[in-house]
């Protein structure tokens, strides 16, 4: 009897039907990603309401989101925010000036690959907290100390990205490119850049990742504001939950800025071939 | 006319490709040139097509000489190598970018239409077929309307029946502005098909073993007596380029049908 019933749905044409179907599950799919965050958090909230913990050193989201709602009512908040944005955005653009600069020279040309690499490889594993004393006595405790310090962050991942891409783009491809006579520029323009684009955003997306931790630790070294400030303040006077507030406010901008980056990116690399689309 | 005297290449590795390679190709002239591997094939090729320049010898075209790519000269290798950032139209397009867009564009849905592709244009590389994109290929070097064009094994990729559809297709490409065709191919049936004249070569170093003239009445019927002789002749001189035994006229078949497929 069922199986009478399955066949006579499979066989009835429900257009209208799939496509709610398919609807639903697009909205479903990011909804997915939320299942574990969200219901931790109510988990602990529950917990809390309970009795089961005071959630001193651990707030409740509750308090976590009353504290934000105080920073952002007082313009605390957007201060901070926009201190480390700021930071981030200066920091982000020397390094990435800086590495692609020097990752195209290094990845055209193998004379400049031998003179440079090393020396960029030696200073790449150097722990990037330990420039933080030099770069405060040659660059002062305010702005540019820390614009630097991320700028040194962004730098490597950009530089690395785009020297490698350049080294690999295929010689066929390029061979097309002589084949119709392309000057440099052309080469460069036509064969070379649109070559070289998937991984160099996905080099400016994990230089912006490390961008936003170089920047908490300029921020916990010594700063009169940024989220960096609030999380440090907050450690200072026993508050918690604006720690965890802070922490919060860096995901979501973290996140908000990387998908921006991806965002603007992904009509440039529609043609890619990749299981991902799939 | 495109003139190749006494033309050699040696790598800095110094091995020996090609030596001395005399050859003259009138225009409109159909060459293909068969060889085992290792005969200097596909750097002949990439000689002419100026990617390469050879160590000894001169390349001409109506006089001038060739020492870089030049814009009467076109060539299709063995991979389509479309480019995967630009749609399909786009890529026939590549070499169109200085001339007005209303020309560049009618150009280009004028070839697409020739090759079959013209539902294709706005679609990408990676959605098309290996012989579709093949033909993009053919369409992005034709489109140039080139005075040489150049094959580097060009459908050897492809199915069989693939591979058959485009040497006819080719054929009839041809027949639109007749440019000087060379193609370099290991498949003997293809030669037969294609060629006015058939050089084979011979390996290490690369050198020109023997010419046969393909005097078939075109299109030409694969399983005609005339068709099989040629071929036959074709598979003799490339045994004999090898050093092996001579096979003699009307030998056992099978061993001529045998020999094709390792070719």
């Amino acid at each position: 009897m069922s199986l009478v019933g399955v066949t006579v749905t499979a066989e009835r044409p429900v257009p209208a039907r799939e496509a709610n179907a398919d609807r639903l599950v697009r909205i479903m799919r990011p909804v997915l990603g939320l299942v574990l965050p969200v219901g931790a958090a109510l988990l602990w909230e529950l917990a809390v309401k309970v009795g089961l913990s005071d959630g001193r050193l651990v707030p409740p989201p509750s308090r976590i989101l009353e504290t934000l709602i105080d920073l952002a009512r007082t313009g605390e908040l957007q201060r901070h925010a926009t201190a480390t944005i700021l930071r981030v955005a200066a920091g982000f653009g020397l390094g990435v000036a800086a590495g692609t600069m020097m990752g195209a020279i290094a990845g055209y040309s193998m004379l400049a690959r031998r003179l440079v690499d090393p020396t960029l490889q030696a200073l790449r594993a150097i722990p990037s907290l330990a420039w933080i004393p030099l770069f405060i006595l040659w660059l002062g405790i305010f702005e540019t100390s820390k614009v630097a310090l991320i700028a040194v962050g962004v730098f490597f991942p950009v530089y690395l990205g785009l020297m490698g891409a350049v080294m690999s783009v295929d010689r066929k491809v390029v061979e097309v490119g002589r084949i119709f006579r392309l000057s440099g520029f052309a080469m460069v323009r036509r064969i070379l850049l649109p070559a070289v684009l998937p991984a160099y955003v996905l080099a400016l997306r994990s230089g912006l990742g490390l961008g936003w931790m170089f920047v908490v630790a300029a921020e916990l070294l010594g700063a009169s504001e940024g989220l960096g400030y609030l999380l440090v303040d907050g450690q200072q006077l026993g508050k918690p939950a604006q720690i965890v507030g802070a922490i919060v406010t860096f995901a979501v901008i973290g996140k908000t800025t990387d998908w921006i980056l991806a965002t603007v990116a992904a009509p440039f690399l529609r043609w890619e071939d990749v299981v991902a689309r799939n | 006319m495109l003139a190749l005297h006494n033309v050699g290449k040696t790598y800095p590795n110094d091995v020996r490709a090609l030596d001395g390679v005399t050859l003259q190709v009138a225009l409109g002239e159909i060459v293909v040139v068969v060889g085992g591997s290792g005969c200097g094939k596909s750097t002949l090729l990439r000689l002419i097509s100026g990617l390469d320049r050879p160590t000894q010898g001169a390349i001409s075209l109506d006089g001038t000489p060739i020492a870089a790519p030049h814009e009467q000269i076109g060539i299709v290798f063995q991979e389509p190598r479309l480019l995967p950032w630009l749609s399909v139209a786009d890529n026939v397009a590549f070499g169109l970018e200085d001339r007005p867009r209303d020309e560049r564009n009618g150009r280009v849905a004028m070839q697409l239409e020739r090759v079959g592709l013209h539902d294709k244009a706005t679609v990408w590389p990676r959605e098309l077929s290996g012989g579709q994109a093949q033909r993009a290929a053919l369409a992005r070097a034709l489109v140039m309307r080139p005075e040489v064009l150049l094959l580097d094994e060009p459908f050897s990729a492809l199915d069989a029946f693939t591979r058959v559809d485009l040497q006819d297709h080719l054929l009839d490409l041809w027949a639109d502005t007749r440019p000087t065709l060379l193609v370099v191919t290991h498949d003997v049936d293809e030669a037969v098909v294609l060629a006015d004249r058939i050089v084979v070569m011979r390996p290490r170093p690369g050198r020109m073993f023997a010419e046969i003239e393909a005097d078939l009445p075109r299109p030409r019927d694969r399983q005609s007596a005339g068709f099989d002789h040629v071929k036959r002749r074709v598979l003799a001189a490339l045994d004999r380029s090898l050093g092996r035994a001579v096979t003699p006229e009307g030998a056992d078949p099978k061993a001529s049908a045998g020999a094709a497929l390792w070719w």
